[in-house]
């Protein structure tokens, strides 16, 4: 095994260089906040000859997908890139090119949506994705990023998969933090990811196809549908064969769930992506306390690992399911997931509580766990607690005072 | 297929071989089919069609294709990043040794009028500016069809739609002029534009007999008459497309070498009242009472066309 060599990079740098590693011949690019790094550092490398193959700039982001889907279609490796408004603005072609069933891999750099327009990150972007097919991998940490990008191609490529993996990060938090990552060997991450090899048949001359025609009947519609939610579901059977092969080669073992001290836990924290690493600072300091917390990542979220969320939570007495995103007249979008993952199951959490926090970069301070834990054993708290206190009201109040100031209020 | 070079002079000398097979869903007398099924006598079957969501969407449907060549659909505003894509990636296999010679392909975008005047335009205009090698043939049939005949960007000023309905306080139906795309593209410099229609032939024969051999964006405006949204007999076509040409309201040109030549010049223009008024979408310029302001102003628009040329 060779470790490859470690590297203080950003989030960004490190899907860069994921991507450089997967040995990707094509980049549709289209700049937004707070991806733009990993596309410029894309362009560098093509336009400096370290990779071969073609970087386009697109004219929006439901052109960059499109470009994305066609050119996988046509039998070579593609990498892009999005974030917030661009996915929204990308989504018809998402939709699309993810029932053409072909493969590639793209990085979304989480970043809240508009309205209010905003920069820093929620998950919001990405919860927009969740319906339309893609597989879905989210990273908490730099070399997550790195990873989850290698191992995506080869979950994408897959023959009983054939779909377009999206790797999350959080914008800003890990988008523009540097960690140490290791980045792989480039004859390692060869072996472990060949070439392009395109499962289905590509675009020659020689063998003409017709490729997304229209269908009429429900029958056939559906037929297709199915095939793709088949094909989703077994990507969790090929994301564990994959976790496994990286694993044994780069000595970095993968889940579709991360289980923090949860085994023993009375109360657990469900999180995903980056402010995982704060839940888990959270749970240590619990813990000191003596309350007996644990922490659930989700790092597979399409497939949603059902099982695996459901054998990790129960025994477990109360659960708070944080979500970094709102569905307004509902609440968080993942908690209705983890809820029906564990319905009707012998030994599931007594309460299982819906959280908001951390919308649009706010952050999720020490004493909001707290307030979290407080909510939990509070039996007449039905949720959903908003992480939003008395401060961050104050705050707002002096802006607002600001706002009437400017009108010529009081 | 074998195609040959050379002006074709007479109709004889079109190729006698089809890349497109009989039988579509598309409506009888559908005067863009005839214009796509002559283009592509030209270009042969090595074409990959990227298509935008329109009436053509309905050219193949599960399981059947009338393409020897192969589709794509796509949306109705991504058909030209979907031929980026692919030529793209035709380009990185070549270069990287995995395309063999007879494996590549002409690509070509199929859109109606809707698509590329209003939503697909934007894409459209980026990739002339990075010089995509595709082929464009826009079916113009002046409105969106395919959803039962709405206002587009390109639809003339005077006719009806459903969304521009003629009344009493709006006598002219459309109120807005139809959107030049053979200017706009024009002003971006492509190396080559033409409008063609179905009922030229040789014309629409020869233009894509030039353009196939050129690298680059080589954009075409095909005016579809469309007996379903125009309101003629399917039997008419040839002659609404003739009238179209001979009262100069579409005049058959060509932007090639920084020039734009017309083809066939109408030697004496027909009235453009012998035109609208075999036309339902044009009636209520005639009936029940004739609407002299907006004829007199379509003509004027014609006219002076013309005049600038002449």
């Amino acid at each position: 095994m060779n470790n490859g060599k470690r590297r203080m990079l950003t989030g960004n740098k490190a899907a860069a260089w994921g991507a450089r590693r997967a040995g990707i011949e094509y980049v549709p690019a289209f700049p937004i906040t707070p991806q733009t790094e990993i596309v410029e550092t894309l362009a560098q490398w093509f336009a400096d000859g370290s990779l071969k193959g073609r970087f386009t700039n697109m004219d929006s982001e439901h052109s960059m997908f499109m470009a994305a889907g066609a050119a996988a279609a046509t039998g070579v490796r593609v990498f892009t890139a999005s974030s917030s408004q661009g996915i929204l603005y990308g989504l018809e072609s998402l939709y699309t090119v993810t029932g053409w069933r072909v493969p590639f891999v793209m990085v979304n750099v989480s970043r809240a949506l508009a309205t209010p327009i905003t920069l820093e990150p929620d998950h919001n972007d990405v919860m927009s994705t969740r319906d339309c097919g893609l597989v879905q991998l989210h990273a908490e940490t730099c070399q997550e990023v790195l990873d989850f990008v290698l191992m995506g191609y080869k979950i994408a490529e897959h023959s009983q998969v054939s779909l377009p993996v999206l790797v999350n990060m959080d914008g800003f938090v890990l988008s523009f933090s540097r960690e140490p990552v290791l980045i792989p060997d480039e004859k390692e991450a060869r072996q472990f990811l060949p070439s392009f090899e395109p499962a289905q048949p590509v675009f020659n001359a020689t063998a003409p196809l017709a490729r997304a025609s229209a269908v009429f009947g429900g029958g056939t519609y559906m037929y297709f549908r199915i095939q793709q939610d088949l094909a989703a579901r077994h990507a969790e059977t090929v994301f564990n064969e994959t976790a496994k092969e990286f694993g044994e080669r780069f000595g970095r073992f993968y889940e579709p769930v991360e289980r923090f001290q949860t085994d023993d836990a009375d109360l657990v924290f469900v999180m995903s992506n980056s402010f995982a690493t704060k839940g888990k600072a959270a749970v240590q300091k619990l813990r000191r306390q003596g309350i007996k917390a644990g922490l659930l990542k989700i790092s597979l979220f399409r497939p949603f690992p059902a099982e695996a969320v459901a054998s990790a939570l129960m025994g477990r007495e109360k659960v708070a399911v944080i979500d970094q995103n709102l569905s307004p007249g509902v609440g968080g979008i993942t908690y209705p997931e983890i809820v029906t993952a564990l319905y009707g199951r012998p030994g599931a959490p007594k309460k299982i509580l819906s959280v908001i926090g951390g919308l649009g970069g706010k952050d999720i301070r020490e004493n909001e766990f707290m307030t979290v834990v407080d909510k939990l054993n509070d039996p007449e708290e039905k949720g959903p607690v908003y992480l939003y206190d008395e401060k961050d009201w104050a705050q707002f109040q002096a802006l607002a005072k600001i706002a009437r100031a400017e009108k010529g209020g009081p | 297929m074998t195609l040959h070079s050379g002006e074709h002079k007479k109709i004889h000398d079109l190729h006698p071989e089809e890349a497109i097979a009989p039988g579509s869903a598309l409506c009888a007398g559908c005067g863009g089919l005839e214009g796509i099924r002559l283009a592509l006598k030209e270009l042969g079957e090595n074409v990959l069609i990227a298509n935008a969501a329109g009436c053509f969407t309905l050219l193949s449907v599960f399981p059947f294709t009338p393409f020897k060549g192969s589709w794509l659909y796509t949306t109705m505003a991504a058909p030209v990043p979907a031929a980026q894509g692919v030529r793209d990636a035709l380009d990185i296999r070549r270069e990287a040794g995995r395309l063999a010679e007879e494996d590549d392909f002409q690509v070509m975008v199929v859109a109606g009028d809707g698509s590329s005047a209003d939503m697909g335009l934007a894409p459209t205009s980026a990739a002339i500016h990075r010089h995509l090698d595709f082929l464009y043939f826009c079916y113009d049939n002046e409105a969106y069809g395919n959803t039962g005949f709405q206002l587009s960007g390109a639809s003339p000023y005077g006719s009806a739609t459903q969304t521009a309905p003629a009344t009493a306080g709006h006598p002219a139906g459309a109120e807005l002029g139809k959107k030049d795309l053979f200017e706009i593209w024009k002003a971006q410099n492509p190396p080559y534009i033409a409008t063609v229609s179905p009922r030229e032939p040789i014309d629409l024969s020869n233009k894509f007999a030039r353009a196939r051999g050129m690298k680059g964006a080589r954009l075409f405006l095909c005016l579809s008459p469309c007996p379903t949204g125009w309101g003629f007999d399917p039997k008419e076509t040839h002659t609404i497309a003739k009238l179209a040409v001979d009262t100069g309201i579409f005049p058959l040109k060509e932007y090639i070498d920084g020039q734009v030549v017309h083809t066939r010049v109408p030697k004496k223009r027909v009235p453009v009242e012998n035109y609208l008024e075999r036309q339902k979408r044009f009636r209520h310029l005639f009936e029940p009472t004739r609407q002299d302001e907006v004829i007199a102003r379509i003509q004027q628009g014609v006219d002076s066309y013309w005049a600038h040329y002449e």
